[in-house]
C-alpha cells in the first residue's frame, strides 16, 4: 500500500483525503457523511464491522477512519491495530457509545487518532475531524 | 438489583440522548419497579449486559415516535430495517453511556432488535426491571433495565 498516493489532488488544486466510515449502524453511518463539512474528505467507503472494515480499507486506502467499537463479527478495538498495521499513517477517530476512560485509552494505545462519545452534535464531530486532521 | 445512583445514571443517559441526538430534550417520568415484565412497544432494541453486572437493557418506543425521531435527524428512511436500526442504536447508545459510572466491566453486547407486542425479552431468572417512562413530543417510550 503506497502511503504516497493517499494525498490526492482535488479538481480545485486543493488536497483532498480519502474518508471510510466504520459504523454497524446505517443510521449513524448516514449521519456522519452528512454531517461532514470538509469538502477535502471524499467518502470512499463504508463498512459494518470489523470484517467489512478491513476488506474496504484493503480496496480504498482510506486516510482518515471514523471506527464504532461495539460491532459484530470484529470489534473497533481489533480492527484499530488490523488498519494501523496495515497504514501506520492512517489517522483514526473513534465514535463509540462507550463513555468509559479505559476503553478510550486502550483504542488510542491500539493506534486510534481521537475518541468522540455518541451521542454528539455536528460541531462535535466536525471539530473532533478538524483535530484528527491537523 | 439497581441502587438509586445507578438509576440515575440511565436516566441521564436518557435524557442526554435526546438533547443531543434528538435535539429536543424528553421528560423523564419517575422510575418504577415493574412487578411482571413490562409492556413492550412496536420496537425493542435490546442490549445484554455481562461482566460485573448481569442482565438486560432495552429501550422500546411506537413506530410513531420513531418516526418523528428519524425526521429530526434528517432521515428519510422510514423503512423496518430503519426503524429497527434506531432502537438499537438508542438502547446501545444509553447501555454503552452507562460505562461512565460502571466502569469498563460493565459489558455490552451489540443489539440485537425485536418487533410486535410480545417479544421475548431475555432476562436473568428472579432479576427485577426498572421501568423508565420516556415522553417526547406527545410519545411514549421506556427504558427498562433489568439487572443483577
Amino acid at each position: 500500500m503506497n502511503s504516497a498516493s493517499a494525498k490526492v489532488m482535488s479538481d480545485n488544486g486543493k488536497k483532498s483525503y480519502k474518508l471510510m466510515i466504520v459504523d454497524d449502524s446505517n443510521i449513524m453511518r448516514r449521519r456522519i457523511e452528512r454531517s461532514n463539512q470538509f469538502e477535502e474528505l471524499e467518502l470512499v467507503g463504508t463498512a459494518g464491522n470489523g470484517v467489512e472494515a478491513l476488506e474496504m480499507f484493503k480496496k480504498t486506502d482510506p486516510d482518515v477512519v471514523t471506527m464504532d467499537l461495539t460491532m459484530p463479527q470484529m470489534d473497533g478495538i481489533e480492527c484499530i491495530s488490523k488498519l494501523v498495521a496495515l497504514k501506520p499513517a492512517v489517522r483514526i477517530l473513534v465514535i463509540s457509545a462507550l463513555a468509559d476512560k479505559a476503553t478510550a485509552v486502550e483504542a488510542m494505545e491500539k493506534g486510534a487518532n481521537g475518541f468522540l462519545n455518541k451521542p454528539f452534535t455536528d460541531r462535535q464531530l466536525n471539530e473532533a475531524i478538524a483535530d484528527l486532521m491537523r | 438489583m439497581l441502587q438509586e445512583q445507578e438509576l440515575k445514571t440511565f436516566v441521564e443517559g436518557t435524557t442526554n440522548y435526546f438533547e443531543v441526538a434528538a435535539q429536543q430534550p424528553a421528560s423523564i417520568g419517575s422510575p418504577y419497579l415493574a412487578d411482571t415484565p413490562p409492556a413492550v412497544h412496536d420496537y425493542t432494541g435490546v442490549i445484554s449486559i455481562s461482566g460485573k453486572r448481569e442482565g438486560v437493557v432495552y429501550f422500546t418506543a411506537p413506530k410513531a415516535m420513531l418516526t418523528v425521531l428519524l425526521m429530526k435527524m434528517q432521515e428519510n428512511d422510514f423503512s423496518h430495517e430503519t426503524m429497527r436500526d434506531l432502537v438499537g442504536e438508542v438502547a446501545n447508545t444509553i447501555s454503552g453511556n452507562a460505562r461512565r459510572d460502571f466502569g469498563r466491566d460493565f459489558v455490552i453486547s451489540v443489539p440485537s432488535v425485536l418487533a410486535g407486542e410480545r417479544p421475548e425479552i431475555p432476562q436473568k431468572p428472579g432479576a427485577r426491571s426498572f421501568v423508565i417512562p420516556i415522553n417526547w413530543r406527545s410519545h411514549s417510550a421506556k427504558l427498562i433495565v433489568s439487572l443483577t
